[in-house]
């Protein structure tokens, strides 16, 4: 595997041709945000909270999608980017209804503790308060449109790794919704395996396993581990 | 069909148009259909039948001829004399004109255009060289005036390289917008490694006020298919596919019969003019999704898949259709292929100003006298545009801003009237070229409902995958709104240009980054109007309601209204 070397936050670094930015960052300890991307899936580039400023770029980049370079130089935190980041954070709080002192998801939501990581204290655009549906159809779990953020790791894991692609996006825009098979109750759904693939890697309360009630919905990923990290190693042509 | 059998087939069919005493040609575009030329080439049709089918006597109905606003349009042609154009044509005034010419006499001069008026004189026609002139159903037409000529060129007397070579140095830009080098893009494409390549045109035109491409579409199909075919060629495809907006039925239908005539005559599918190049086209409908405009969304509409774009690279010139290398051009881009290699690359390149080089087909619309489609050498000055061409503004209203680009693009002050048009000039003034839809406002247009506007298009044509665009459009329409119905504060301005730089640097295609482009531009041109909005409360053009107050002076009035008000309810 031939290696390269980059800079980022004036560090030399050395990696693997094939690594995003994003995985030599973590891989040397630097925190880069992230909400939609989640490791072994394939990245989708959709959150914008991972972008970081590569020199020569007019725009800053997607570090979760952009693959590293030789020469690369990286700045993975400035004002601007902080600022960008809060912005979107706080889109993110706008958009739908996050009250967390009824969620399930309360105090293990990573929604959560990226504005609290972000040192956001108030939202200044308008809360849109849409009221949507929930779907409790489905005997074991639940899906809260109020508090999804169409991070769509539940559309891709259930595509990828369980193989029934059951959950697939409806509408376009701020009317975008997650759907159950061609727009059915999640109960009605011939395809659903009731893996709950979905509902660990949902990084907000918008699935929960039903039962439990606020603060008490915490997310199993281990059982996930071995198949993300081939999964992972795989798009970079490497094996476990 | 081989070369030589192309050439005979332009020469007979040129013979016996030159042959007739009296060729009419009726506009059957969208708008002069919808103005009643239908009922026109009836009427004209009853008479010739009347008259027995006179071989010399031809009646066409075309594509656009171009001042769409004075539709029916009726061209005249007899040899030896100079042709003649009515506007807004009866059939009563069509027969008429019909009968006086077959009798020899004095033409009618009611609603008869001017010999030198300047929406013609001043045009440069290369990619609209056909539309209005020909049926654009009959093959022999488009043939007759030089058609799949540059094809059997191209084919026959050049090697791919050459063809790539050529558009090089013909300067063509992509003229969807992006204005990327043409040729560069297509020898990228030829240079990529992959087992299939494709060709892809882009006919899904969505800018509110654009209809270029439809226009060309419907008006002379054969040019895009003869274009595609080059490109095919060029690349090394073997597959083109044209993705047409699905509100454009008849230029689908269009392209369509074209594809099936032209297959026939051997002019595509496999042996294409007796070489050994094969090359098939396919049309794909659009379902109404702005988003497909942008390349990788409408490629993946193409494979069936959800019309959302994707982060590049990969651009498509190395893997986008199914991982091929797909070269994908803007319509437009191809009608202007076969122009190049009929008349070459260095007389294409010596129209245009700096390195924006050949025409540019603009839809011009909004307060001109004169609306419709114009073809005009690039850098032109906006000024000649709207005041030439488009005979200045109706009504006599004062010229305020031009939009260039739809909702990506921005506008243009009148102080920028001697602006030359190309693609540097235009994105130094914040704005871009765009497709080509061109709108001219007036005084009375106010600045920021102009701007709301174009952003209540994005919210609802945002495709819903990154946050800065799903939900920035939705706050910045909200913020927009608020200005304009009177209860923004500073505050909210402040916000409103926070989250437009914002948008324009994080959003992940083109539709989100180029959104807040309305209004950045507007804010940068027209200032004084947003402050008015809402420092005084009051629209300087008069059309915002202005009917609500913003937080601070409802609370005033509130407290005024309760000061007035005993403590048991009732007014003193």
């Amino acid at each position: 595997m031939p290696a390269i070397t980059l800079t980022i936050n004036n560090e030399l670094f050395s990696a693997r041709k094939e690594q995003t930015i994003l995985e030599i960052a973590r891989e040397h300890g630097i925190d880069i945000p992230t909400l939609c991307h989640f490791e072994g899936l394939e990245a989708m580039g959709g959150c914008r909270l991972c972008l970081v400023e590569l020199q020569g770029s007019p725009r800053p980049v997607p570090a979760c999608i952009t693959k590293a370079a030789e020469g690369m130089v990286i700045t993975t935190s400035s004002d601007k980017l902080i600022e960008y980041r809060k912005m979107l954070v706080e889109l993110l709080l706008a958009e739908r209804t996050h009250t967390c002192s009824i969620c399930v998801q309360n105090n293990n939501c990573e929604l959560q503790t990226l504005a609290a990581k972000l040192g956001i204290d108030h939202v200044r655009f308008d809360y849109l308060h849409q009221q949507l549906p929930m779907d409790a159809s489905r005997e074991r779990f639940a899906l809260d449109h109020n508090r999804c953020v169409l991070c769509l790791r539940c559309v891709r894991v259930c595509d990828a790794v369980e193989g029934a692609h059951t959950w697939d996006v409806r509408g376009r825009g701020s009317t975008s919704r997650i759907v159950a098979d061609l727009d059915r109750p999640w109960g009605n759904s011939t395809s659903c395996t009731d893996c709950g693939k979905c509902v660990q890697l949902c990084p907000t309360g918008a699935l929960y396993k039903k039962g439990a009630t606020v603060g008490e919905m915490k997310k199993e990923r281990s059982f996930l581990n071995r198949i993300l990290e081939r999964r992972r190693l795989a798009a970079q042509g490497r094996s476990l | 069909m081989n070369r030589g059998e192309l050439a005979e087939l332009a020469e007979a069919t040129l013979q016996k148009q030159q042959a007739c005493r009296l060729r009419l040609l009726v506009c059957c575009g969208t708008p002069c259909v919808a103005a009643g030329a239908e009922a026109v080439v009836a009427a004209l049709r009853e008479q010739l039948t009347g008259l027995g089918n006179l071989a010399d006597l031809e009646l066409v109905s075309t594509g656009c001829q171009g001042p769409c606003s004075r539709g029916p349009l009726l061209t005249v042609l007899q040899p030896g004399q100079p042709e003649q154009v009515w506007e807004k044509v009866t059939p009563e005034l069509a027969c008429t004109v019909l009968n006086t010419a077959l009798q020899q006499q004095h033409l009618p001069e009611q609603n008869l255009l001017p010999q030198d008026w300047p929406f013609f004189n001043r045009q440069t026609r290369l990619v609209l060289a056909n539309s209005g002139r020909i049926d654009p159903e009959s093959l022999e037409q488009y043939i007759a005036r030089g058609g799949y000529e540059s094809l059997a060129q191209a084919l026959h007397e050049m090697t791919p390289d050459d063809v790539c070579d050529g558009v090089v140095q013909s300067g063509l830009r992509g003229r969807g917008g992006g204005g990327y080098p043409t040729g560069l893009k297509w020898q990228l494409v030829r240079k990529s490694s992959g087992s299939r390549k494709f060709v892809v045109a882009n006919g899904d035109e969505g800018d509110p006020g654009a209809y270029m491409d439809r226009s060309l579409m419907e008006s002379d199909p054969h040019r895009i298919l003869e274009g595609i075919a080059i490109a095919g060629y060029a690349i090394g495809a073997d597959q083109g596919y044209i993705y047409v907006r699905g509100e454009y039925p008849v230029a689908a239908q269009r392209l369509r019969k074209a594809i099936k005539d032209a297959e026939r005559a051997g002019l595509l599918g496999s042996r294409v003019l007796d070489s050994s190049f094969s090359f098939r086209i396919d049309i794909r409908i659009g379902a109404g999704a702005f988003v497909c405009g942008e390349e990788t969304a409408l490629l993946g509409s193409i494979m069936g898949r959800r019309g959302q774009p994707r982060i590049r690279p990969p651009y498509p010139a190395e893997a986008g259709l199914w991982g091929c290398p797909t070269l994908i051009n803007n319509v437009e881009t191809f009608g202007n292929i076969p122009s190049i290699f009929s008349i070459g690359p260095q007389a294409f390149s010596a129209y245009g100003n700096g390195k924006s080089r050949g025409t540019k087909v603009f839809a011009l619309c909004g307060e001109v006298v004169n609306n419709g489609l114009i073809e005009v050498p690039m850098g032109i000055p906006l000024r000649e545009i709207v005041y030439e061409i488009g005979g200045g503004l109706a009504n006599g209203a004062t010229f305020k801003a031009a939009q260039t680009g739809g909702p990506s693009g921005g506008c243009i002050p009148a102080e920028k009237l001697d602006t030359p048009v190309d693609y540097e000039n235009l994105q130094a003034l914040g704005s871009i070229m765009g497709s080509g839809g061109l709108i001219v406002m007036g005084e009375q247009s106010c600045m920021v409902d102009v701007a709301r506007f174009f952003m209540e298009f994005c919210l609802d044509e945002s495709c819903g995958k990154c946050v800065p665009c799903r939900t920035g459009t939705v706050e910045i329409y909200r913020l927009l709104s608020r200005i304009c119905n009177g209860s923004a504060s500073q505050r909210d301005l402040q916000t409103l240009e926070q989250l437009c730089v914002m948008m324009k640097d994080t959003s992940l295609c083109g539709l989100g980054a180029a959104a807040p482009n309305p209004v950045l531009s507007t804010l940068r041109w027209f200032r004084q109007e947003y402050e008015a909005h809402v420092k005084d409360r009051r629209c300087p053009a008069g059309v915002c309601s202005m009917n609500e107050l913003p937080l601070h002076l409802l609370g005033e009035q509130l407290l005024q209204r309760i000061s007035a008000l005993r403590c048991d309810g009732e007014e003193y």
